[in-house]
């Protein structure tokens, strides 16, 4: 039995694990955490449909507990990949035929971004924490009350020069256009300011959450990038942008600031480039071979991409990955094998 | 007294906190569509007064949705009802009707 090892136990591995055993191959699953699920352990729900991220997690899981050939290593660091071994931080070297890099993206670190006060001053959050003040069921200012109006400030991390992030992290967008309705569901009186560069509802139904979010919940756009964020006397936060849609500078005071954090390539990309010959891109994320017919193939005969490691991924895009980068290391498996087979 | 000539300007930023925004939450709950503009500027480029004049339909209705309401019916004003902006509109927003409800509401401002 051909052995593949999926490095990566977030949605991408996981789909890609239970693809690969269904496919025929033994596979063992590295995730570095403690637990499966990788990013979406901490996430409430998910665009555009609200559908919780449990959900999607906890069948996945099903999926993965249900396959007899799947090996789940957990609290395990990989430190170098060859398309017949992977190595650990351990000092374990594991044999195999195949290796499927599924290991993601980091979210980008805020404080970065000085102007924006994250860590500096109350009430400026990510959106990561937001999701994880869903989940506690605790959407509320630092003082304990609830917010009359929020920011929420896009392209944090994204698209931006001045932080070595020139790529556009792609669900920045829908996620903020998302929260700003449950925000606005959770608190009705509150007022909801985005502030945008540009919005871009790639996927189907986003478009339609971005209309419902201005007509249906009152929220409101500006087009224009926050400059500084700074403390007011009443322990409120005043924002500045300009309003570009009618040139002019414009200013508000906020209770709670959003910060809508983007994708940042994973450091462990830049040592994957270094130990196992791999490309990266400008931006950081892996080179995949070719951008249409060779998105799941590394360009390296047997080291195989799913999700996010090769870019800012939705998480139905991801699981699709996952299944694709399955697909093409069993089809490289059996052609080997056959080649094998012929000597 | 000698006149040096120096004057103050008057800021020209957009104060959400100063600015009432009562008229403005009265014309968005009459017509919540005028939320959806995505500020594409159709109606703008294709407006007959617009070519002839300053009037920029865009601009003053989302200076009226920020609570800046000073001129915007005197600019409403230069809007010849041709109704063409109507015809573009890509998000299907009644903006002749928005004209209408503007002046209606801002008349005595």
């Amino acid at each position: 039995m051909k052995h593949i090892i999926v490095v990566g136990g977030g949605i991408a591995g996981m789909q890609c694990a239970v693809e690969a055993a269904r496919g025929g191959a033994a596979v063992t699953l590295i995730e570095k955490e403690g637990d499966t699920g990788g990013k979406l352990r901490n996430w409430h729900k998910l665009f555009p449909t609200f559908t919780p991220a449990d959900e999607v997690l906890s069948a996945l899981r099903h999926r993965l507990a249900r396959e007899e050939n799947i090996t789940v290593k957990t609290d395990c660091e990989v430190t170098a990949v060859t398309p017949r071994k992977v190595a650990t931080a351990s000092g374990e070297e594991l044999a195999c035929d195949a290796v499927v890099l599924a290991t993601g993206f980091a979210l980008f670190d805020a404080r970065v971004k000085e102007e924006y006060g994250y860590g500096i001053y109350d009430n400026v959050i990510t959106s990561a924490d937001l999701e994880r003040m869903f989940n506690d069921g605790a959407v509320k200012l630092k003082s304990g009350g609830a917010p009359r109006r929020i920011a929420i400030l896009h392209c944090v991390g994204s698209r931006d020069e001045k932080v070595c992030q020139r790529h556009c992290s792609k669900v920045c967008c829908v996620t903020g256009v998302k929260q700003a309705i449950e925000l606005k569901k959770l608190f009705p009186s509150a007022d909801v300011f985005n502030f945008y560069m540009d919005i871009r509802m790639f996927g189907p139904g986003y478009e339609e959450m971005y209309r419902e979010a201005q007509e249906k919940y009152n929220i409101h756009f500006v087009r224009g990038r926050i400059s500084e964020v700074s403390p007011t006397i009443d322990e409120r936060l005043q924002i500045k942008a300009e309003d570009t849609l009618t040139g002019r500078p414009l200013k508000i005071g906020v209770d709670m600031l959003v910060l809508l954090i983007g994708m940042k390539a994973d450091a462990m990309n830049a040592s994957l480039e270094e130990a196992s010959g791999l490309r990266r891109q400008p931006s950081g994320f892996m080179q995949p071979r070719d951008s249409f017919l060779g998105n799941v193939e590394s360009g390296a005969e047997g080291i195989f991409y799913a999700g996010a490691v090769t870019a800012p991924k939705s998480v139905g895009e991801s699981l699709n990955e996952g299944t694709a980068a399955a697909r093409a290391a069993l089809e490289w498996l059996g052609a080997t094998h056959k080649i094998d087979s012929q000597r | 007294m000698i006149n040096f000539g120096y004057s103050i300007s008057r800021p020209r930023i957009i104060d959400i906190d100063r600015n009432n925004l009562r008229k403005s939450n009265e014309i968005l709950l009459e017509m919540p569509e005028l939320q959806t503009c995505i500020g594409c500027g159709t109606c703008t480029a294709t407006c007959t007064a617009g070519n002839l004049t300053e009037f920029n339909f865009r601009k003053v209705h989302t200076l009226v949705r920020r609570g800046e309401y000073q001129g915007a019916y005197e600019e409403m004003n230069k809007c010849m009802l041709c109704g063409k902006c109507r015809l573009l509109c890509p998000r299907g927003i009644n903006t002749r009707g928005v004209v209408m409800l503007i002046k209606r509401k801002l008349g005595d401002f």
